[in-house]
């Protein structure tokens, strides 16, 4: 199984499934780093994103919609999403926001990416 | 912490997220799409949009929009004649809170925008009403979680958007106050061209009136011009000194022509006669309000002379305007150049040796010697067009006269043009 680390693996370079890493804070400067990564590791042909929120404090509500983007660009390529290590008031406004209906919940990077482990073996031409 | 509380919170931090990037945002089109970003994740929403309304044409613009994709109409037209837009505005002027627009009014509009919307993509339009005056409209898909917008959610929207659409409103005010402000820059330039048209217009009727030196105040003009130029003033000062040099003899208006076009050198109570026309020049200048300054001066003072022997106030050195100097040395030089009907106009030669004799008498030096490289410059190519030998015509700058203009300026420059003159 291959892993995009966010800032350790240049984009381009292959993995069925990315892994890319929320930080402390997800606001728009931050958000749109997130989005950025997301797309890049899409286009560079990723088939599935694993969002991880471990040490998250907060989203705040730039944060939310740049996340929402993110969401419908992987939708209509067919990627699912996963959450990972979002914190327990976060979650709680994840659900009360309706994110949890369109992304899966795993408590760790680890958890998401077996959830995933079928998109991660499925051969994609690399 | 119950749901509704987290709620509530959320919406706070929303407002505050949205009340920052409205203040620290710059670049407009940026704070619409962050406001719309704030918009969306306040309610967990995936499509929405934020029009502002194109008065002119009564119809919304989409200043940022996410997730409609195909969807988006390309043409809102709003259901409101463009009149009432502007009676809206109108109506407030005096504050009476009096909105033109009634609740029924934008109820109707939003109605109307939502089914330009295929299929359903809209669940929610917000007018954005400043002081009575639509200004804008947030577009609003469904939520994400699938539950409908309910009254909190409405009020939400409503407090966001009436943020959005102060912001939308400055900027339509800065976009007015720029357009106005062109608009005034242009109508001073075409004052400023319409200024400069008289000021031609002047000229040649003053050349008009002696029929010796036809063309003379133009050549001022032109000559104040290059000087200037050459002394490193700015173009808005150049273009003032060579509305001077086309003034400066005015006050000729109301001097007898027969004196102005004697044939003859004139006798001392002419000669009084003529030199009036300095002062009354600024007198004719005075009530004139100038786009440039110090005009009416220019006119006054170009007969004055550094040594205290000119009129008519008999000033000296630093007491003449540095503009008057300049105008002063055009008016001679052009005497000097051109032919009258008692003599043939000087050789190059001669007037080299006139501006060193004269220089600090009846010329200032720097202003000399600022022509006297300008012409030099021209005579080596270095300036193109070369507008004083044009003025001069052919073959009237001789190469052999170059070097004693070079040792003219040289001398200018050390102080020794004097000793080296007069010895
Ligand atoms: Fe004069």
């Amino acid at each position: 199984m291959s892993k995009t680390l966010t800032g350790s693996t240049p984009p381009g370079s292959g993995g069925e499934v990315a892994v890319v890493y929320a930080g402390d804070y997800v606001n728009k400067l931050s958000g749109q780093r997130i989005e950025r990564e997301c797309l890049l590791r899409l286009e560079a042909g990723c088939r599935a994103l694993v969002i991880n929120f471990r040490g998250t404090e907060l989203v705040n509500s730039i944060g939310v919609s740049i996340l929402l983007g993110v969401i419908e660009v992987a939708e209509r390529r067919g990627a699912p999403v996963v959450f990972a290590s979002v914190s327990r008031h976060t979650v709680k406004l994840f659900e009360l926001l309706g994110l949890t209906r369109l992304v899966a919940m795993a408590d760790s990077e680890e958890a998401a990416l077996a959830t995933l482990g079928e998109f991660a073996s499925t051969p994609n031409g690399h | 912490m119950p749901d509704r509380m987290r709620k509530v919170l959320h919406a706070f931090a929303a407002l505050a997220d949205l009340g920052e990037e409205i203040a620290e945002t710059s670049d407009f089109e940026e704070m619409v799409r962050s406001a719309l970003h704030v918009v969306l994740g306040a309610l967990g929403v995936r499509r929405g949009a934020v029009a502002e309304v194109e008065r002119e044409t009564a119809s919304l613009r989409f200043v940022a929009t996410r997730g409609f994709g195909e969807s988006l109409p390309a043409d809102v037209s709003l259901p409101l004649k463009t009149e009432g837009l502007h009676a809206a505005a109108k109506s407030n002027g005096n504050g009476g809170g009096a909105h033109a627009l009634s609740k029924s009014e934008l109820a109707r509009v939003e109605r109307e925008i939502k089914e330009r919307f295929e299929g359903g993509a809209v669940e929610v339009v917000s007018t954005l009403v400043v002081r009575g005056e639509l200004v804008g409209v947030i577009v609003l898909g469904g939520k994400a979680s699938g539950v409908e917008f309910d009254a909190e959610d409405r009020e939400l929207v409503r407090s966001l958007g009436r943020h959005i659409g102060v912001g939308l409103n400055n900027h339509r005010l800065l976009r007015e106050v720029e357009r106005r402000a062109e608009e005034n820059r242009r109508l001073y330039e075409d004052l400023k061209d319409i200024y400069k048209d008289t000021v031609r217009a002047f000229a040649a009727a003053i050349d008009c009136k002696d029929k010796y030196t036809q063309g003379h105040s133009e050549r001022v003009g032109k000559y104040s011009e290059i000087i200037a130029r050459e002394m490193g003033w700015s173009e808005e000062e150049v273009e003032g000194i060579a509305v001077a040099g086309y003034l400066h003899d005015i006050g000729k208006l109301v001097v007898d022509r027969e004196i102005i076009n004697a044939p003859y050198r004139i006798d001392a109570k002419q000669s009084s006669e003529l030199n009036r026309h300095p002062a009354a020049g600024y007198e004719i200048l005075r009530p004139i309000n100038h786009p440039f300054a110090d005009i009416p001066l220019m006119a006054r003072y170009h007969h004055e002379r550094p040594d205290g022997r000119g009129y008519p106030d008999g000033l000296k050195d630093e007491e003449i305007p540095i503009g008057a100097k300049i105008v002063s040395l055009a008016d001679s030089f052009d005497a000097m150049t051109t032919d009258r009907p008692y003599r043939r106009r000087r050789s190059f030669e001669e007037v080299i040796t006139d501006f060193r004799r004269n220089a600090g008498r009846q010329f200032s030096p720097e202003v000399v010697a600022a022509f006297c490289r300008a012409l030099l410059k021209e005579a080596h190519g270095e300036t193109r067009p070369r507008q004083i030998i044009r003025l001069l015509g052919k073959g009237y700058v001789e190469e052999q006269a170059l070097p004693a203009l070079e040792q003219l300026i040289s001398d200018l420059d050390s102080g020794t043009h004097v000793a080296a003159g007069q010895g």
